[in-house]
């Protein structure tokens, strides 16, 4: 696989993250509304909803009682940089863009086999039950390169909407980027490295032990 | 994983089909003295099966109206490769039947096509690292060793039904070594799995170091996709009595009716050895899914 030269990524912060879902909610507006959505829900205001998402944050506790900490876990796309996903799909519609690392679906090549998100490890992938077609994490590719907003706006949905800013955005391949430095200071890890997919986004890891 | 039956459908009928043009292929490159009406019911019963599965495969899709842009990506993916080959394989049968069974070039295609057929759709399945019951040479091995025996064992019931003795005589011991070998080869995958040790675990899924982390919320309420897709949602008691069930009816039991129809020349033991056969082998690859244990399981362990 060779490096490319830039590569987006986000580092999550779990000693910062409240578990408040805002980044969910946000990711789910942006998304159903923008080039990549409709997001489709079935059965919404039932007994059992169930949707699209991009996001999920899970909850997670640690040791035993009464020395025990809570760990909120934002889970997406983690834009590998060796994306299983991409090899296996036959239509090609799975990709990896060679200019920032974001890997991305081609909806309109997408035939909905879910191979892709058989080969992902990490469940980041969700066929979008309406539209039939495999979705996931864009890292708002619609929105970080818009120059009619603002600078300060060109940022993923849920980096913008985290109320504790446990979520950072920028090039992990640019060592003075802000996610670098992150990652260098406070031992940023991968999710299963055992599987080698080496997944550009990061998480930082909970201070003061506990965890 | 949750078994898709338009994949059990698939896999299962085409393996036989595939396994029933080998017996056709083989006896004509052998020079086995076939009747006409056997070759001919064989390679046209295996064309038909091969339609029905290219079928059940459609049904796999979300948008099976896109299908031929499956056969692009052949340079990486398993799956593109299937799509070439079957279609391919299934041409070559019909060719070879439209013409009379007679040629030994189409024959030696439908052989080498058939085998590439069960390398593709194992390997779209083997070459998943991280699902690691599946990711496995045995994978490749049992994919084409259950396909030469149900179609083998298919071939017979054939023979018996259309009253050619010859070849009923002479397939039989070819059923009765292939049944056994792919119960053999099921047999280790399934020693193999049971032994299996997952690399993957809650610790190095989320990177919190304490040996014991318990889900407290999976992050949302009614489930998701990552909850239909990848969980079979069955008992343990379930998939026990669904392994007895295909280790009996895929193996066992066809085994004993073939010895009963090669010792005692009965027509009507091989039948039923391919009419108990058939609900044996759609067990076992619905065993084969299920019991796959897939890394993202880890992210969703409790429902709230």
């Amino acid at each position: 696989m060779t490096t490319l030269a830039k590569q987006l990524a986000l580092v999550i912060d779990l000693d910062v993250c409240v578990g408040c879902h805002a980044c969910v909610t946000s990711c789910k507006e942006w998304n159903t509304s923008g080039a990549a959505g409709p997001l489709s829900d079935q059965n919404a205001y039932g007994a059992e909803p169930s949707g699209t998402f991009f996001n999920r944050v899970q909850t997670y506790e640690a040791g035993v009682y009464p020395d025990t900490q809570t760990v909120h876990f934002p889970k997406s796309c983690l834009h590998c940089e060796d994306p299983p996903c991409v090899p296996v799909c036959p239509t090609g519609a799975s990709y990896k863009r060679k200019e920032d690392g974001i890997v991305l679906v081609d909806y309109d090549k997408c035939i909905g086999c879910k191979y892709c998100a058989w080969a992902c490890p990490y469940g980041a992938r969700e066929i979008d039950e309406e539209r039939q077609v495999m979705t996931k994490c864009t890292l708002c590719v619609d929105r970080i390169y818009d120059e009619l907003l603002p600078p300060a706006d060109r940022k993923p949905a849920c980096v913008k909407a985290c109320p504790t800013g446990a979520r950072l955005f920028g090039d992990v391949k640019d060592p003075d980027s802000e996610v670098s430095k992150a990652i260098r200071e406070r031992g940023g890890y991968a999710l299963m490295p055992e599987w080698e997919t080496n997944p550009a986004n990061r998480y930082l890891p909970k201070r003061g032990g506990g965890s | 994983m949750n078994p898709a039956w338009s994949v059990i459908v698939f896999t299962t009928v085409a393996g036989a089909a595939q396994g029933l043009v080998v017996v056709v292929a083989l006896g004509r490159l052998l020079g086995l003295r076939m009747s006409a009406a056997f070759a001919g019911g064989a390679l046209w019963l295996a064309f038909t099966m091969l339609l029905v599965g290219l079928g059940a495969s459609f049904l796999h899709l979300g948008r099976p109206e896109r299908a031929w842009r499956a056969v692009t990506m052949w340079r990486t993916s398993w799956l593109s490769r299937e799509v070439i080959v079957l279609p391919a394989f299934a041409a070559v049968v019909g060719l070879w039947a439209a013409s009379g069974g007679a040629s030994v070039l189409l024959a030696l295609a439908a052989l080498l096509l058939a085998l590439g057929l069960w390398w593709c759709t194992a390997m779209i399945y083997a070459c998943l690292r991280f699902i690691q019951e599946w990711a496995h040479p045995l994978t490749i091995v049992n994919y084409t060793l259950i396909g030469l025996a149900s179609g083998a064992v298919l071939a017979t019931a054939l023979a018996a039904l259309l009253g050619d003795g010859f070849v009923q005589r002479a397939v039989a011991p070819w059923a009765l070594t292939v049944t056994a070998a792919a119960a053999a080869g099921r047999w280790l995958a399934l020693q193999r799995n049971a032994g299996l040790k997952l690399r993957s675990t809650v610790q190095s899924a989320t990177g919190i170091r304490n040996p014991r982390v318990a889900q407290a919320a999976m992050g949302m309420t009614g489930g998701a996709f990552n909850t239909r897709e990848f969980f079979h949602g069955r008992t343990l008691a379930v998939l026990r009595s669904v392994k007895l069930g295909f280790v009996l009816a895929a193996f066992a039991l066809p085994s004993a009716l073939l010895l009963w129809g090669l010792a005692s020349g009965s027509g009507a033991a091989f039948v039923l050895a391919a009419l108990v056969q058939a609900p044996g082998l759609l067990a076992e690859r619905w065993f084969f899914f299920a019991q796959a244990r897939h890394p993202q399981n880890l992210y969703y362990q409790v429902v709230s």
